[in-house]
């Protein structure tokens, strides 16, 4: 390997011209910089830029500005053909007139592999997906899992530096599709091999990904490990997009180190003791961020300053959790509590109407720019 | 009655279907039984038919012959078999060299934005639409010795000095040729587009993804998958072409004749419809044994419909 | 490179291909602009002011029409006119039969099971692998024979006598045309989700009614483009219409063999170009209504 990073994207800028005539930018300066072994997912709703990206990583399309980096070197105009990635499409693409084994073969073939050594890969990459003896079928007479496995096996033989994975699983149903991100994942690791993995379902790139690139309109909002985009969302799109949050507009009252107070007006309250992050200043308006699930709720009130009464509105039993629905103020707030002790008994649970009192740890909030 | 009608699926469908059975019965499937008849028979000498049963339309368009030049009983003469020879050569010639002209056409058109394509399948229909008999008449109108094409040829020949003799290219079979291609070119491209068409961009980009240039993309993945455009383009020009016999009277005048000219001339002016039924009924056959063998090796488009 | 970008070859393949469907067009229509009537050299346009310009045979005679004369020429002929007139007749009463008939056909093939089944799909692609000078031939036998048989056991005379018209052409017509209705309708039947129906008849409609509401409005757009192909597959027709025509049944393709056998004038071009004017007519005026209908369902 000559370079630290498998693939690297930088200020790259895609526009494209709509069909209205007017100049659109997909990806619009994105900076990225993906690590040889890492399993990296682009997530983001559809439009977001992430396919777009991707495409520019296979050589279907060429950035319009900024350059893309393949093992360290620029790849310019490089056709798909000349570079060492492969994709697994969305559509998994498989060649309707050539069988199983034909469709691993043919990206052999354009190497010129040898008729042995064709036979010995394309066995060893069906046994690998477990479609050993299938390979004299035609796509069309396989189920959609099994398609799903003859793409990615049409890939893998090629043994590319880096595999490229369009939204593969989103044909699937979704006990196949929680099958496949284990598989996939165990598979990444055993090859070593570079994914960049393309989807806009968050479950899945929290699952399977080292690290993730949040992106929307075209940029990307953050990228981290699973649990930094989850735990340290950077803005509040962020926030939004991967799990849910609760937003309370507020503004900063005081800052002593690393901890602010804020006061959030439909709480007519202050929240004290919350840890803040670079580039906030004392006056600002900001969002204080809490994740439904990091809320407490007491039916007693106890010695506690971020404490706040609130009325149940709603309550949705979904059997893992209890969702709560809350008004604090005119603050409306939702809360997850977890199921942990088996009941029956209606008067457990909460009934709408019901006073309670919120616990809000300062540890668990996160305060974030206004956008 | 009505009540039986409306259970029995099976009745519906007869009912339904009858209308056009009896009609293409009526009007396809009799008159060809019959055509087989008629060639079994003997011409009366008033130009009809006696019914009877005789081999001799077969041997006489196979090559016996009892018109010898040096007194034999009987002698073999190849006209007829050179006709059917020519007319098959010539359907091959003309298939080969339209799907040439059409695939690229075809791609051009499929490859281009779907908002043009539409342009630009408008400007291969103009010439389709416009009548069969008409575009004859426009490729003698070329290729007549004072046609267009002889006076740009001496234009250009008299720019460069070079002495010119206007060429004879009417009435040879050239001029056929150029004029089944004109002919039929549009029921090629159609079904080529058609099936270049379904093919989806992925399935490219799966083939460069995979290390494929724009050449082994084209060989191994294109030409495979338009494959059933080009056997119902092959079926709808091959089966015409074999049959027509326009093209070759205007184009080919009395030089080139066709197995639809002999059968023509045995209907109208020779007025022997025994020989002509045995000529066609061997020309259908000769086309169903092609048709049979190629579809069987490439297999039966569902594009025929499409044009 | 992009790798499915159309190479240069294609390009100019595609330029020549379209430069070989359109030159004899061209040739044609400026042909009939000629001021020879010979039509075997070009003599130059007809002058748009001038009076004395119109070789006609050693005749040099005035053009009223200006460059248009050989169209005036047309317009006066009698004989097109009839023809023309015979063969939308033809065309107009064959696609209304074949076309009911053949969507009857393709909703029996792809709904019912029934005992001749195999028998109507087989015979439907009699017309599509056959020569059609077999079938023109085979018609024409069978219409002589019969007519012959009738007129001799019925001693029918004068006008009373069968004989080849208007009605073996139409009929011979509908033969052809039939199948390829029949064949359009039914793929498109085929892409069509029984559901519907279903659906219809779950509230409340009864078979009919559904035909009526919800299958044929489906279907509509195949049968209508069904229709449109046996019309203007009857509208070009030579060969079966070359062997079943009789006296006062030919059609414009016949009248144009009939000319180019003997003499030609530019009359035959200013034919040439109203119906190339027609068909590019027709045909812009089809793809507009379609992109139309694309539009609204979009």
């Amino acid at each position: 390997m000559t370079s630290e990073f498998a693939v690297e994207m930088r200020d790259v800028v895609k526009r494209f011209i709509t069909p209205e005539g007017n100049e659109m930018a997909a990806v619009d300066h994105v900076t990225m910089q993906i690590k040889n072994g890492e399993f990296f997912s682009m997530l983001g709703s559809s439009g977001c830029g992430k396919t777009t990206s991707l495409r520019m990583v296979a050589g279907f399309e060429w950035p319009t500005e900024g350059e893309v980096y393949i093992e360290g070197k620029a790849m310019g105009h490089t056709p798909p053909f000349q570079r060492k990635v492969n994709t697994v499409f969305q559509s998994y693409a498989l060649f309707q007139h050539m069988t199983v084994y034909q469709n691993l073969a043919f990206g052999l073939e354009m190497e010129g592999a040898k008729d042995d050594e064709i036979k010995k890969r394309v066995g060893r990459a069906l046994e690998m997906v477990q479609l050993t003896g299938m390979d004299r079928r035609r796509p069309r007479q396989l189920s959609g899992g099994q398609q799903q496995r003859v793409a990615l096996a049409r890939a893998l033989v090629k043994t590319p530096d880096v595999l490229l994975l369009d939204e593969p699983l989103g044909a699937l149903d979704l006990k196949l599709r929680k099958e496949m991100q284990l598989e996939l994942k165990a598979l990444q690791q055993q090859l070593g091999i570079t994914f960049i993995y393309v989807t806009h379902d968050q479950e899945e790139a929290l699952t399977m990904s080292d690290r993730i690139a949040v992106m929307s309109k075209g940029k990307v909002q953050q990228m981290g490990t699973p649990v930094e985009v989850y735990e340290r969302p950077s803005n509040k799109f962020v926030a939004d997009f991967i799990g849910e949050s609760n937003f309370l507009a507020g503004k900063i009252k005081s800052i002593s180190g690393n901890e602010a107070s804020v006061f959030i007006p439909s709480l007519n309250a202050e929240l004290a003791g919350m840890p803040i992050s670079d580039g906030l200043v004392k006056g600002e308006e900001v969002n204080v961020c809490i994740r439904p699930e990091k809320i407490r709720i007491a039916e007693k009130e106890a010695v506690n300053q971020n404490m706040f009464r609130a009325t149940v509105t709603n309550t949705v039993y979904i059997g893992v959790d209890t969702k709560v629905f809350v008004d604090a103020h005119g603050a409306k707030l939702k809360i997850w509590e977890q199921n942990r002790i088996s009941r029956l008994d209606p008067k457990s649970f909460y009934t709408v109407g019901q006073e309670v009192w919120l616990m809000l740890m300062p540890e668990n909030t996160l305060i974030l720019k206004k956008d | 009655m009505l009540q039986r009608l409306r259970e029995s699926k099976s009745a519906q469908g007869t009912i339904l279907a009858l209308p056009t059975t009896i009609w293409l019965f009526v009007l396809l499937i009799i008159p060809l039984i019959l055509t087989m008849v008629v060639s079994f028979g003997r011409r009366s000498p008033d130009g009809g038919v006696i019914y009877t049963f005789t081999l001799d339309n077969y041997t006489r368009l196979f090559g016996y012959s009892t018109d010898c030049p040096d007194g034999q009983a009987s002698c073999f003469d190849p006209l007829y078999v050179n006709i059917l020879g020519r007319s098959l050569s010539l359907a091959f010639n003309t298939t080969l060299l339209v799907i040439t002209l059409a695939y690229p056409l075809a791609y051009f058109i499929a490859r281009a934005h779907p908002k043009q394509r539409n342009f630009y399948l408008f400007m291969v229909l103009i010439p389709l639409w416009t009548n069969f008999v008409i575009r004859v008449y426009a490729w003698m109108m070329l290729l007549r010795k004072e046609g267009a094409i002889n006076i740009i040829l001496g234009w250009l020949m008299n720019l460069l000095h070079i002495p010119f003799a206007p060429l004879e290219m009417l009435y040879t079979p050239g001029a056929v040729l150029v004029g089944m291609v004109y002919e039929f070119l549009p029921f090629m491209i159609l079904p080529i587009y058609t099936s270049l068409e379904k093919i989806e961009t992925p399935l490219y980009e799966a083939a460069a993804d995979l290390g494929a240039n724009a050449i082994k993309t084209f060989l191994r993945v294109t030409l495979p998958l338009s494959m059933p455009g080009v056997v119902a383009g092959t079926i709808l020009v091959f089966i015409p072409v074999m049959g027509t016999f326009i093209v070759s009277d205007i184009l080919g005048g009395r030089q080139v004749i066709l197995v639809g000219n002999l059968i023509q001339r045995q209907f109208l002016d020779a007025r022997d419809p025994t020989f002509g039924s045995a000529a066609s009924l061997i020309l259908m056959v000769m086309t169903l044994i092609v048709t049979y063998f190629y579809t069987r090796k490439f297999g039966f488009g569902e594009e025929i419909v499409v044009a | 490179m992009n790798p499915y970008r159309r190479s240069p070859f294609v390009i100019v393949a595609t330029v020549l291909v379209y430069i070989f469907l359109y030159a004899p067009i061209v040739g044609l229509v400026l042909y009939s602009f000629n001021a020879s009537r010979a039509n075997v050299t070009f003599e130059g346009f007809i002058p748009a002011y001038s009076d004395r310009v119109v070789m006609d045979g050693s005749l040099v005679k005035t053009s009223p029409c200006g460059p248009f004369h050989w169209y005036c020429e047309l317009a006066k002929n009698g004989d097109v006119a009839e023809a023309a007139g015979n063969t939308l007749t033809i065309a107009f009463s064959a696609t209304i039969i074949s076309t009911i008939i053949g969507t009857m056909a393709a909703l029996a093939l792809q709904r019912y099971n029934f005992k001749m089944k195999p028998f109507s799909q087989l015979s439907l692609y009699v017309p599509i692998v056959i020569p059609e000078i077999v079938m023109g031939i085979g018609i024409l036998t069978l219409f002589s024979q019969v007519f012959g048989w009738v007129n001799d056991t019925f001693n029918l005379a004068g006008d009373a006598r069968l004989s080849l018209g208007m009605m073996t052409v139409t009929a011979s017509h509908i033969a052809f045309m039939v199948p390829f209705v029949a064949l359009v309708v039914q793929a498109r039947l085929s892409g069509f989700d029984k559901s519907y129906e279903e659906a219809a008849m779950d509230l409340g409609a009864n078979e009919w009614t559904t035909f009526r509401r919800v299958t044929f409005p489906m279907i509509l757009p195949g049968v209508m483009s069904g229709a449109l192909l046996a019309f203007t597959l009857s509208l070009d027709d030579f060969v079966i219409t070359f062997f079943t025509n009789g006296p006062g049944s030919t059609t414009l393709p016949i009248y144009v063999y009939g000319l180019l056998r003997r003499i030609i004038t530019p009359q035959v071009n200013a034919l040439s170009t109203v119906w190339i004017l027609v068909v590019f007519l027709a045909v812009l005026i089809l793809q507009i209504l379609q992109n139309r209908e694309q539009k609204q369902h979009t």
